[in-house]
Order: structure tokens, then C-alpha cells, then sequence
């Protein structure tokens, strides 16, 4: 396809600026994010973590690390990659510097409002869509914004097809002003405090819908637009099939919506919406399954080059936890399965190995990748860039394994009933002693995933200090002869 | 590239779809809109979605202030309140929950994870002093509890106007307050936390009604109690599963 013999345009006309600030923000909201979840998951295994402060205790922070990692870290990539990629793909400057400017300090701020209001417990409890109203208002101003110089930007295109990843942005970008808008809707009661229009089964219902997208369509649709975009670069492969990618996006786009009310199974919803939430569920496994063995297959001829290249490494990762965690998510949302999983730890490690291996790896290989184009210069220290990786995949198989195991114990326990009908284990408390092993190892491979990526930002930052260097040092210039 | 062998450029997706962004718009517009119609709107007429029983009655003042500190301090982060229908869940936390008992709840709070136990009965299931000593340090009610102390809300206050904003708010909404319990707030809110003070007094715990505790324990033991009076007045039926040794249930706890 026309990306991997591109027409040679002027690399001056872009703007890439803003791919460098939203390059960074990524970086620094990564480490922060991935902080807050480590140490969140010492305050499980060890109490006086919540420090005995209101502003510190485990249920306030963790929603800040969530809307940290969602939000911050993997929002800038895909704005950072949507940027870069959207300007070369349509040979055309994005159609506002000033609008891509409001978006990126637009959101900016609405992450620092996020770390300032969250700590001091000022939320909406919805899960991911915590902020209070006044930061959703800002919210829906800022990717109003964003939507307007996309489209912007496409209207004033220099080429006339719009290639596969594109259409995941479009997703994207349409997806998540609805999702966020309608499950915003409140009446305030004060500056800090309002009410949902929707209340009980009707309010967990739109929730979900919500809740369930802001996966599909924050933490996947735009990833694999960034897939489809980055990994053929790396591999210096065209897409597999072209076939595929129609069929998968369209029925992604159109399965995912309906997925919501598996969060919900066994509850008060109606049983006709639950039967929905699970056979659609079921379906998206499909064209869930169409974009990781589009995204593999793309390496066909090139899997030698994943021995060397670590941005390959990140991709193929990322691309086979995709694949293991679409598998995985509608096996849980079969009734029978999610009537063990429901409420455990198996749910935080079926999160994890999505979010630190498809968000976390994908990331990292687009940063690596994007690193020597932006800044004219060669990674600093490409074995550190190897390190990373393993630590980081290391880490993923001790979170996701810990949790596997402790969500299956802990679903065991509370649903055992001796042959007298009691449960044998009454107590609780029998069960949440048990699970010490298991936030430990958890804790240790959270920590080894953040090392790595303090590894990553040292060696992203060494990288374009020497860049700066390199610009700044007459020496460097041509000599005058 | 083999699409272009296929000769899949005379098809529609390529010739028409890929060369118009507004219509590709358009299309996902459609695609990503059908599943949350058909799934959401039913949810607001009488025949397809939750119930709305006539036997569950609006939070009083103070429940309302407790469940907004409930929402503060991120209590349904690790607790649910919502009991699934099955053997083990009613034997451990009682009866399952019924959609129409959260007919009042804005936001919703079912949770999504039991770091600690479900909540949905915990109304009438502890003293108000358990509640009070447990937040004030859970290991002390809970030997092992990973749970945070929350001594502040012993010491914070809540503000009457506030809350007074948060009943007008709710009302506005279509939580049904009348004129008249919106007038006397203040009033309701007096009656109530000085009846749970006295209580608290008489097991030998010391605290003011306008504390924060004061108003979080009114909201616990709120949780489920309507549910629970009217399966005891044949509103609904209970479960055929519930435990009958009564004893047996008690240990369970």
C-alpha cells in the first residue's frame, strides 16, 4: 500500500512539534501513572501504605492511577502517533497549529486537574469517568477541538484514500465524544458534587456501555490505528491483508458497543440485556482475533529482524497480548465463567495483560520507533532499549499469573459449600489472608514493568539531550570551506 | 499488495468508503450507535427495563449526606453492593439483590471488586458502634483487615447547606422529596443523627451529631433494609434458597 513506497513529500511541511510534546507528556505521565499503581499495590499487601492521610488511601488513589495510565499515558501516545501518522498518511500539515495546541495543554490540564481533585476524594465514583463535572465540560471542549482539526485535517487531505489506520481514528475520535457525553450527564449540586440523570440499574447500565468502550474505543481502536500505522513501518512490511482489515474493523466497531452489560451479569438487569452483553461478547473474540493475525502476519519475511530490533520485540508482544487478552475477555463474559471471575483478581490481571501488554508495548515500540525520526538521532542506548523489554515482559507474567491465580482462589473460596450446606469459609477475613503471596508477586512484577520504564525514559531522554547538543555545538555545522 | 491482484478496486469500500471521509464518518456513526440504542433506551420504558416497586423510599438527609461521604473516601472501590443470585452469596451475605432497590441510587455503586466483603445487607447487621470503632480502626473490629483507618471522619463535620444542595439536586432529578422535607433539612437531619448519637451513647461511644461517622453509619445501616422489609411483608419473594437454621447463618458471618 502507498505508505510503504511513499511518494516523497517535504518532511517540512508537517508539524511535528506537537508530536514531540505529546511524545513527552506520554513519557512523563507513564512513569507517574505506573507509580501511583505500584504503589497502590503495596497498600493491598501492606496497609499502613495508605499512610494514615485521607488524600493517600487506596480509595482514592486508585482511580488516579487508572485515569493516569488510561488518560495520560496511553491518551498522549495515540495523540503523539495520530499526529505523526495522520500528517504523512495524508501528506498534509494538521489543519490547525493552534487548535493541536488548545488539545494538547487542554489536556494537560485536565490531567493535572485529575491528580489535584481525585486525591481529595472530589469524584463521581463512575469508574474512568471519575471527574467532577466541571472537568467533563473541559473534557468534551477539548475533544471537540481535537475532532474539529481531525476533521479539519481530513477535508484538507493532498491524497485521496484514507488508509486503514484512519478509520480506527475516525472510531476514535467519534466514539469517545458520545461514550463521554452521554454517561456525563448530571445535574450539579454544587461546584464539586452532582447527580446522574440515570439512576440505579439504568445509571450501571450506561456506565458499562461507557465503561466497557472507553476499553474498545481509548485502548483499542486507536492502538490498532497505530498498529496499522507503525508496525509495517518497523517491519518495512506491507499489511497482510487488506480483506481483513475491512472485515475486522467493521464488525470491531459494530460488536463492541453492545458488550457493556457483562459487567452487569447476574445482576438486576434485565436478562434479555445481559443475554446481549454475553453473545456479543462472544462474537467480538472474531474481529478481535482479525487485527492481532493481521498485525502478526505483517511479519511475515521479517521475523528474523525481531531478534534484533526491539521496537519489533514491543510490537509483537503487544500484538500476541492483544490476541491473549480478546481471547480471554469473552470467556469471562460467558455467564458460568463470569460468575467465578466476577469481583476477583482475575478481572485486575485480565486488565493488566491488555494494559501492560497490548497499551504498555505498543507504546513503547511506537516511542522507540518515533524517537530517531523526531529528534534526528540514533537511540542513546539501544541495549537499555532491550533490557526494558525483558523486564517489562517479565513483569506482565508475574502480574497477570499472580492474579490469575489469586482471582480463581479467591473465587474457589467464597463460593465453596461443604456437603452440610454452610460455606466453608465463612469468614472473609479466612480468604483475604491468603492472598499476601500473590499481591506480593503482583507488587514485584508491577515494579519490575515501572523500572523499565524509567529505564526507557532515561534513555529517551539521553537520546534527545544529545540531539539538542548536536544542534546547539557550532561544530557540528557544515564547515564554511 | 494482493488487494489490488483481487481486483478489490472496483469494489465499494475501496472506490467509495476510502475516498469520502464524511460518509466513512457517517457510516461508523451508524455502526458504533446501534448497539447502545437497542441496548439503553429500553432501560426507560415500564415493560422492558429495571423494575421501579413502590416499596423503596428515597434516602433520608443523612443517608444522603453518609452515601456522598461513601463516594469521597471511595468505599465502593473495594466493596459491592450487589448480592448475585446464587447458593454461596445468599448464605453469606443474605437475600439477592433486586434491581427496584436501586430505583433511588445516583450514582449507581453495585461496584466492580471485593477486596472486602459485599455491603447490599449490611444494614441492621452490626451495632452503630461497630461501625464507629471499625472506622476508627478496622483491625480492631476485623483482626488481619487490610482496610485503612479512617479516623477523620470522627473529627469532620458536615456542612447542612451542602447537603441541603445535594437533597435539591437529587429532587431535581426525580428523587421524590416533598416541599416540605426539602424545607426542613435541617430538622431531619437533627432527628436522625441525634436518635443514632443516643445510640452510640449507650453503648458507651462519645461523638456529636453533625459528625461525618454520624451520617456514614446512618447510610450503612440503611443498605438493604427496605428490600428486606418487604420480602418480610410478601412485596417480593424471597429466596427459596435462603438459609432457615438461623444459627448456621450467624456463624457464616
Amino acid at each position: 500500500m502507498e505508505y510503504t513506497n511513499p511518494t516523497k513529500v517535504d518532511e517540512s511541511i508537517y508539524d511535528d512539534d506537537i508530536v514531540r510534546m505529546f511524545f513527552g507528556a506520554t513519557v512523563l505521565w507513564g512513569v507517574v501513572g505506573m507509580l501511583v499503581g505500584v504503589v497502590i499495590a503495596l497498600q493491598l499487601a501492606w496497609w499502613p501504605a495508605n499512610l494514615g492521610l485521607p488524600w493517600t488511601t487506596f480509595g482514592r488513589l486508585r482511580p488516579l492511577h487508572t485515569n493516569a495510565v488510561i488518560f495520560a499515558f496511553a491518551g498522549n501516545i495515540c495523540f503523539a502517533g495520530i499526529y505523526y501518522s495522520m500528517q504523512r498518511l495524508l501528506k498534509t500539515r494538521m489543519w490547525s497549529d493552534k487548535l493541536s495546541r488548545i488539545h494538547f495543554w487542554g489536556w494537560q490540564a485536565i490531567i493535572v486537574a485529575a491528580a489535584i481533585t481525585l486525591p481529595l476524594g472530589l469524584t463521581q465514583s463512575k469508574e474512568y469517568a471519575e471527574l467532577i463535572w466541571p472537568i467533563d465540560v473541559v473534557i468534551a471542549v477539548v475533544w471537540v477541538v481535537f475532532a474539529v482539526n481531525f476533521f479539519g485535517t481530513l477535508a484538507t487531505r493532498r491524497v485521496k484514500h484514507i488508509y486503514v489506520a484512519i478509520w480506527f481514528y475516525i472510531s476514535f475520535v467519534i466514539t469517545i465524544a458520545v461514550l463521554h457525553i452521554v454517561n456525563s450527564l448530571a445535574i450539579p449540586a454544587t461546584l464539586f458534587r452532582s447527580y446522574p440523570l440515570y439512576s440505579g440499574m439504568t445509571d450501571a447500565l450506561v456506565q458499562w456501555w461507557y465503561g466497557h468502550n472507553a476499553v474498545g474505543f481509548f485502548l483499542t481502536t486507536p492502538f490498532l490505528g497505530l498498529m496499522y500505522y507503525f508496525l509495517p513501518r518497523a517491519a518495512e512490511r506491507p499489511v497482510y491483508s487488506y480483506r481483513l482489515s475491512i472485515v475486522h474493523f467493521w464488525a470491531l466497531v459494530f460488536l463492541y458497543i453492545w458488550t457493556g452489560p457483562h459487567h452487569l451479569l447476574y445482576s438486576g438487569l434485565p436478562d434479555w440485556a445481559q443475554t446481549l452483553g454475553v453473545v456479543f461478547s462472544v462474537m467480538l473474540l472474531a474481529p478481535s482475533w482479525g487485527g492481532m493475525l493481521n498485525g502478526l502476519l505483517t511479519l511475515r519475511g521479517a521475523w528474523h529482524r525481531v531478534r534484533t530490533d526491539p521496537v519489533l520485540k514491543f510490537f509483537v508482544v503487544a500484538v500476541s497480548f492483544y490476541g491473549m487478552s480478546t481471547f480471554e475477555g469473552p470467556m469471562m463474559a460467558i455467564r458460568a465463567v463470569n460468575g467465578l471471575a466476577h469481583f476477583t483478581n482475575w478481572v485486575i490481571g485480565h486488565v493488566h495483560s491488555g494494559a501492560l501488554g497490548w497499551v504498555g508495548m505498543m507504546t513503547f515500540g511506537t516511542l522507540y520507533w518515533l524517537v530517531p525520526k523526531l529528534w534526528k538521532r540514533e537511540l542513546a542506548y539501544p541495549n537499555m532499549a532491550t533490557t526494558h523489554f525483558w523486564l517489562a515482559t517479565i513483569g506482565i507474567v508475574l502480574y497477570t499469573v499472580s492474579m490469575w491465580a489469586a482471582g480463581l482462589m479467591e473465587g474457589l473460596m467464597w463460593r465453596a459449600v461443604d456437603d452440610r450446606g454452610l460455606l466453608a469459609n465463612p469468614a472473609f477475613m479466612d480468604i483475604v489472608d491468603r492472598l499476601d503471596p500473590f499481591y506480593g508477586l503482583r507488587l514485584l512484577g508491577g515494579l519490575l514493568y515501572l523500572i523499565g520504564a524509567v529505564l526507557m525514559a532515561w534513555n529517551l531522554i539521553k537520546t534527545i539531550a544529545a540531539s539538542r547538543a548536536e544542534v546547539r555545538t557550532p561544530s557540528a555545522a557544515p564547515a564554511v570551506p | 499488495m494482493s488487494d489490488t491482484k483481487s481486483g478489490s478496486d472496483k469494489g465499494f469500500h475501496r472506490r467509495v468508503l476510502e475516498s469520502k471521509a464524511g460518509l466513512f464518518t457517517i457510516v461508523t456513526t451508524l455502526a458504533i450507535s446501534v448497539g447502545g440504542i437497542v441496548e439503553i433506551v429500553p432501560m426507560f420504558t415500564a415493560t422492558a427495563g429495571p423494575e421501579q416497586p413502590d416499596w423503596v423510599t428515597p434516602y433520608t438527609p443523612l443517608e444522603v449526606a453518609g452515601r456522598d461521604i461513601y463516594v469521597r473516601e471511595g468505599c465502593y472501590v473495594c466493596h459491592s453492593q450487589w448480592v448475585r443470585p446464587m447458593r454461596a452469596e445468599l448464605i453469606r451475605y443474605g437475600e439477592w439483590s433486586r434491581a427496584g432497590e436501586y430505583r433511588y441510587d445516583r450514582p449507581f455503586l453495585l461496584g466492580s471488586r471485593r477486596i472486602g466483603p459485599d455491603l447490599h445487607r449490611v444494614g441492621g447487621k452490626y451495632p452503630d458502634a461497630w461501625h464507629y470503632e471499625h472506622m476508627r480502626d478496622p483491625r480492631s473490629t476485623t483482626p488481619g483487615s487490610v482496610m485503612p483507618p479512617y479516623p477523620w471522619l470522627l473529627e469532620k463535620t458536615i456542612d447542612e447547606d451542602d447537603v441541603a444542595a445535594s437533597v435539591r439536586a437529587l429532587k431535581s432529578v426525580g428523587t421524590p422529596y416533598t416541599d416540605q422535607q426539602l424545607a426542613n433539612v435541617s430538622e431531619l437531619l437533627r432527628v436522625q443523627s441525634e436518635a443514632i448519637v443516643q445510640r452510640l451513647a449507650e453503648t458507651g461511644v462519645q461523638t456529636e451529631p453533625d459528625r461525618e461517622i454520624v451520617a456514614l453509619i446512618a447510610y450503612l445501616q440503611r443498605l438493604g433494609v427496605d428490600g428486606r422489609r418487604a420480602i418480610e411483608q410478601g412485596l417480593t419473594s424471597p429466596s427459596v434458597a435462603a438459609p432457615i437454621d438461623t444459627t448456621a447463618r450467624e456463624e457464616n458471618q
